[in-house]
């Protein structure tokens, strides 16, 4: 009989977590549209005002579901991170409490966070995420930005190699939190009491009375967490929906590749090597095949 | 191999060591002095450019594995470690990932040089097959590191693809069961897939020797097909061919750099950042791009055992390609019919591999069967007909007549289309 119950929770489990995954839907798949980001191209980089903006969203708006496991609180003050100072940072771990242990007595105990720690996730695990989130699992923020993609599709997936477009997940992540519309499609009834995101690309729109309204996206977890000013900031930025959402997003590719300034400023001189030294190659070629008929 | 050397040592300790172990005479008449056709073009240095991939593949390999835990638990977040908190961990990784792409990138335009040149054809044989081999030993070895990071696409691609061998008859679902060492693939999945994962290069290293040491026996191909006849015709390796494959290997590296460096994971899957979950089945799943072709293959056949075969059959069927082609010219470049097929079954490969990513479902499905029939068709029908219906043009009498003929007064250095030299 047990088994019976776990077979059932755990199709029931697949069914709502395949809800939630990214998938390339193969109809109404949401487009999503190309924005302009500091760290995208050869010179890329994270604009630091706007990864501590970013990071404050993420504090007061997105920290209550989502974590950032991956992340520790030294990478705050790192090198092409948000750069904060090491005592600003070290101000920041002491904020959270963070689980050690154990203790003498054999206990675990909490202690205030320091830089070595990593951010500890709102949810004990996902099962308890589930339980606070009516049935939803707010994904770990770390890695999101290089964990969703748009369908590019031919041609445009060859032009994306030249063009160096990396950056389909932070387009992405502002595409979702900006186009939550005013009211659900009256075609999902009176009975819909979730939300809607016509770019969300974990779900699909099945109710039969939509079927011929083509549209994109679908039922989404989590309701619109932005509004106007709902984070304060300081240094003059418009306090905007959009704002907040290039903002959050450019801090959450910064988590998920925190080295992506040093691998671009080393890859250019990586390149301005290779080619000056196989110039030299090439004429070292041509001088040493010059007596050959080839 | 060592037979082309006319080394003589000079010093003392060089006389002791070549009278005990003759390895510097080996070593200069297989990469010294080794008589080179003198008009290989740049399609022979993917050769070089190959060996110089599998040594970096190894080299970022041990490092990454000092690294690396391989157990589910933990094989997700050692990756994100390695990323994160290694010093330059993110460039051993993103080169070990794209160094992977860049082997078949290479490899696939060394056997489309070798189909086009007729480098199977006899007296090389024995170095064709055991190029096959190495394709095999590769594909093993990149599908288990492609497991390795255990994300959402390692995970299911490992499913699907250890999932194929229980079509076979009778001890299908036995040999599945030995292979995962369990009843799922699991943590004794991932662990013996490292294990392989780090066995299988230094084994393609070895064949790698055997391959060279075949056609250093045989000589080299080279454009005209023509076996060199005198002195005229070839040239020593070292510094025409070290310097050349040297220049080539660098752009390359250039090549190499703008995916490592700049689009990292424009090869990859976003998946694959999620972490592996067994109860969560990814809506498409896709193996890396390199399988595609392959993968479409499989899809193709609307049976799972014949599939299966079809998959297999695809490259198995490379191994007696030297005796179903029956032309008498080797080169290509004076088979005019030939050239043509050859590049209609060069489009049906990368039409086979777009297939591949697409979802198995209406016109998709229709396409990949034709084009795998063509697949087959080329290499059973198309190749032994040939030999008989076509009228190749005359092939030189050698090397030097050849060069004298379209390539004096040439710049030196200058890459040649493959029909004009």
């Amino acid at each position: 009989m047990s088994t019976m119950i776990k077979m059932v929770r755990s199709f029931a489990t697949v069914a709502a977590l395949a809800a939630a995954t990214p998938a390339l839907a193969a109809g109404n798949a949401p487009h999503i549209e190309r924005e302009q980001w500091s760290f995208s191209g050869p010179f890329g980089f994270f604009d630091r005002g706007q990864l501590q903006r970013g990071f404050k969203v993420y504090q007061e708006v997105c920290a209550s579901c989502h974590g950032v496991r991956q992340l520790a609180f030294r990478n705050l003050a790192d090198y092409g991170g948000p750069s904060f100072t090491e005592d600003q940072a070290k101000q920041i771990a002491s904020e959270y409490t963070v689980v050690d242990g154990p203790n003498s007595d054999g206990d675990m105990y909490d202690r205030p966070g320091i830089l070595a720690d990593k951010f500890p996730s709102p949810f004990p695990n996902e099962e308890a995420a589930r339980a606070s989130n009516g049935g939803a699992y707010p994904p770990d923020f770390s890695l999101l930005a290089k964990a969703r993609a748009g369908h590019r599709g031919f041609p445009w997936f060859v032009f994306d190699a030249f063009t160096q477009y990396q950056e389909q997940g932070p387009d992405y992540i502002y595409a979702l939190l900006t186009s939550y519309p005013e009211e659900n499609p009256a075609c999902l009834g009176e009975d819909f009491s979730g939300y809607y995101n016509p770019k969300f690309l974990g779900g699909s729109v099945t109710a039969e009375e939509c079927a011929h309204e083509h549209l994109t996206g679908g039922p989404i977890g989590m309701a619109p967490p932005l509004s106007e000013e709902i984070v304060e900031y300081t240094d003059g930025t418009p306090m905007t929906v959009d704002q907040y959402a290039r903002d959050v997003s450019a801090f959450m590719m910064w988590a998920a590749e925190p080295h992506l300034e040093e691998r671009k400023k080393i890859g250019f001189r990586v390149m301005i090597f290779l080619i000056f030294f196989a110039g030299l190659l090439y004429f070292t070629k041509k001088k040493i095949w010059s007596n050959v008929d080839h | 191999m060592a037979g082309h050397s006319n080394y003589v040592p000079q010093s003392a300790a060089a006389k002791w060591l070549e009278s005990r172990l003759p390895v510097i005479s080996l070593v200069r008449g297989s990469f010294v002095d080794f008589p080179t056709p003198k008009n290989l073009n740049y399609w022979w240095a993917f050769g070089g450019i190959l060996f110089f991939v599998l040594i970096a593949q190894i080299i970022t390999g041990i490092v990454l594995a000092m690294h690396y835990t391989p157990n589910a638990g933990l094989a997700f977040d050692s990756v994100e470690h390695i990323m994160r908190d290694v010093n330059f961990g993110w460039m051993l990784r993103y080169l070990h990932t794209n160094g992977a792409s860049m082997f078949f990138i290479a490899v696939y335009i060394h056997i489309f040089r070798g189909l086009y040149y007729g480098s199977y054809k006899a007296p090389r044989e024995i170095s064709w097959i055991l190029g096959v081999i190495i394709f095999l030993i590769m594909m093993g070895t990149a599908f288990m590191g492609y497991v390795l990071p255990w994300g959402q696409m390692s995970f299911w691609g490992a499913t699907v693809i250890t999932n194929l061998f229980s079509a076979i008859p009778m001890v299908g679902e036995a040999i599945r069961t030995w292979l995962w060492g369990g009843f799922a693939v699991d943590n004794a999945t991932l662990n013996r897939f490292f294990s392989l994962h780090y066995l299988l290069p230094f084994m393609i290293f070895g064949v790698v020797i055997l391959h060279v040491w075949a056609f250093h026996t045989t000589g080299n191909n080279n454009p005209t097909g023509v076996q060199p006849k005198t002195k005229q015709d070839t040239i020593p390796f070292h510094p025409y061919y070290t310097v050349k494959d040297l220049f080539a290997i660098v752009v390359f590296m250039i090549f190499f750099s703008w995916f490592a460096f700049y689009v990292p994971n424009y090869m990859g899957h976003p998946d694959n950042y999620i972490e592996a979950n067994p109860l969560v089945t990814p809506a498409h799943i896709v193996p890396e791009w390199y399988f595609l072709p392959f993968y479409a293959i499989l899809r193709a056949v609307p049976d799972k055992l014949g599939g299966v075969v079809a998959m297999f059959g695809a490259i198995a069927i490379l191994f007696v390609l030297p005796w179903l082609d029956t032309s008498k010219v080797r080169s290509g470049t004076y088979r005019p019919l030939f050239k043509q097929f050859f590049w209609i079954f060069a489009l049906n490969a990368v039409a086979l591999g777009y297939l591949g990513a697409m979802p198995a479902e209406g016109t998709y499905v229709l396409l990949s069967r034709i084009c795998t029939i063509y697949y087959f068709a080329h290499f059973l029908i198309i190749l032994p007909m040939l030999g008989f219906l076509e009228k190749p043009r005359p092939v030189p009498t050698s090397i030097s007549e050849a060069v004298l003929k379209s390539g004096a007064g040439k710049p030196a250095g200058a890459t040649a289309a493959p029909d004009t030299k």
